[in-house]
């Protein structure tokens, strides 16, 4: 699947998760996910994670700098979910 | 000449005081480090600490003390904070080891790199550890205050080789040093007590990294010896036990800055084998009490701590290294030998994350905004709340989007202060006082609950 087909469920599964008062084709793919433009907090990166895991059956690590990047958008993140993905 | 007392104390000098991905530090290189930095600081009494490596950050921390500097500590990194930290300290100047996340409002030093190598070291024959007098006043933390303007509050080093000391007491650690890893920052008062001050006087070591993932909590605990303590939050231990990653042996869970059920709890030390205890204090009064969460309510003073109440029923906390007589914003129980419980929060004090506020203030902020008619902020109770430790607010705008209000409220306020949710309502009942009563914020939650399909988020 690519990060476009991606894009629409990620947005479903982080809106579900966090309880976001935003409907999921609402947030555009490149908007920041961090601090402003949605205003997540570390507290939602964790609980993204977590979705994540379950969903895609892979952990997300944070290596140095990678994690303001892996959380940069909906499209960077579900570019590092396509990628990574094992279900 | 004030007295003094070593910038480490309880270890040999070859000792690892912290463990790095380039190998483990010890006390003497350390020290090495902090003189070198010390002679590399700007000029200028105070430094803002914005090392995010915790061996780098506590480098830094001791080259501000054994020069007569002062580390600022905030609360958090908004370009506001910093211009008022410009304002009160002027002339202060930031280190940090990292790129800021965001522009600001003045210049970040970069650190130099560290650690001398061995021949050099030797070459130079110096092993002793500098000394600071117990006076001096090495850190400024600050809390953001029900109001958002940073409030100082000035840590001396006496004060802090006794913390240090009496948590290691309290835990045990003194008779069993742990390798300590932090998920919490250094700056703040629960990351700065349990990692930095247990390495450089409860004879602990720590690792540098700060581990954020459950996958990275495992490669952080396998670079370390055991035994081993975590020192985390509630957040952080729900998701390290619902994420099912296998983790190398721990030997001490620590929890602190929001409450921690009993379920969780359970999970974590059935999950683990391992004790999890609580610690209680506030960056005012610094740590106080530690319990182990599954033995009950009571809390146990740290050596050297006491609680006093006064006939208004506000409770001070004073001791060994409690810097002045200290109000505490909990509504408290005294027991005998000095155990307590928490009755419930003064007036209507939230703390989330280390942070507090009052949901009055929040309320003000809330119907100040433009459009706003009424609301009202609600902090569901643990037993019913969808999301672990998130406020939500309802509120009567008619004609205005959740999106814009929060928005507008983000303008305003520390976002871990945001409501999930916001939800609008037509309107909101209040009482004879004006007040909108907790029953019926907890009767609109359930709905919104019931409305969401949601089961128990845990």
């Amino acid at each position: 699947m690519s990060t476009q087909q991606l894009m629409p469920e990620v947005a479903a599964l982080i809106v579900e998760a966090l309880n976001l008062p935003v409907k999921p084709e609402d947030i555009q793919p490149d908007d920041p996910l961090y601090g402003d433009g949605l205003g997540l907090d570390s507290i939602d990166m964790l609980e993204i994670a977590l979705v994540v895991s379950k969903r895609y059956g892979f952990q997300l690590k944070s290596d140095d700098e990678n994690n303001q990047r892996i959380f940069a958008s909906l499209r960077a993140l579900s570019e590092h979910i396509a990628s990574y993905r094992v279900q | 000449m004030s007295r003094t007392l070593p910038l480490v104390s309880a270890r040999a000098p070859h000792d690892t005081l912290a463990w790095t991905v380039r190998g483990p530090i010890s006390v003497v290189r350390y020290c090495a480090d902090v003189r070198r930095l010390a002679g590399w600081l700007p000029p200028g009494r105070f430094i803002i600490n914005l090392c995010e490596d915790r061996y780098r950050y506590a480098v830094l921390l001791g080259a501000c003390a054994v020069s007569g500097r002062v580390s600022l500590q905030p609360s958090s990194q908004s370009p506001q904070v910093f211009a008022q930290l410009l304002q009160t300290y002027e002339g202060c100047r930031a280190v940090g080891d990292a790129q800021p996340a965001q522009v600001l409002p003045l210049q970040v030093l970069r650190l130099p790199p560290l650690g001398l190598d061995e021949a050099e070291r030797h070459r130079r024959d110096d092993d002793a550890i500098p000394a600071v007098p117990i006076d001096r006043t090495v850190a400024i933390l600050f809390t953001s205050g029900s109001t958002g303007q940073p409030t100082p509050h000035a840590k001396t080093w006496g004060k802090l080789v006794a913390s240090g000391q009496a948590e290691a007491r309290a835990l045990g650690l003194d008779a069993r040093p742990h390798a300590l890893v932090g998920t919490v920052p250094a700056q703040h008062s629960y990351g700065f007590e349990s990692t930095v001050l247990l390495a450089l006087h409860g004879g602990c070591s720590f690792w540098s990294g700060r581990p954020f993932y459950p996958q990275d909590l495992a490669q952080a605990l396998a670079a370390v010896p055991r035994p081993r303590m975590v020192v985390t939050t509630p957040f952080h231990l729900r998701s390290f036990i619902s994420s099912g990653v296998s983790l190398p042996t721990v030997d001490l869970w620590l929890s602190a800055t929001a409450p921690l059920d009993d379920v969780l709890a359970a999970q974590v030390e059935a999950a683990t084998g391992a004790p999890v205890h609580e610690i209680y204090g506030s960056t005012e009064s610094s740590q106080l009490a530690t319990r182990r969460t599954l033995d009950g309510a009571a809390w146990h003073p740290m050596p050297g701590v006491r609680l006093e109440q006064d006939e208004g029923g506000t409770t001070w906390a004073l001791g060994d290294h409690v810097e002045r007589r200290v109000p505490l914003s909990d509504i408290i129980a005294l027991h005998e030998g000095g155990r307590f419980t928490l009755q419930g929060r003064q007036a209507d004090m939230v703390n989330l994350a280390g942070k507090r506020t009052s949901l009055a203030y929040l309320n003000h902020v809330l119907c100040g905004i433009d459009g706003v008619r009424d609301g009202a902020f609600f902090l569901p109770s643990e037993d019913t709340a969808q999301r672990v430790g998130r406020l939500a607010a309802f509120v009567v705008a008619p004609g205005h989007d959740q999106a814009t209000l929060l928005a507008a409220l983000r303008q305003r306020i520390d976002p871990i202060f945001l409501p999930r949710p916001l939800v609008l309502v037509d309107a909101l009942a209040r009482n004879d006082a004006s007040k909108v009563v907790r029953e019926q914020l907890q009767r609109l939650y359930d709905d919104w609950a019931a409305a969401h399909g949601r089961g128990d988020a845990r």
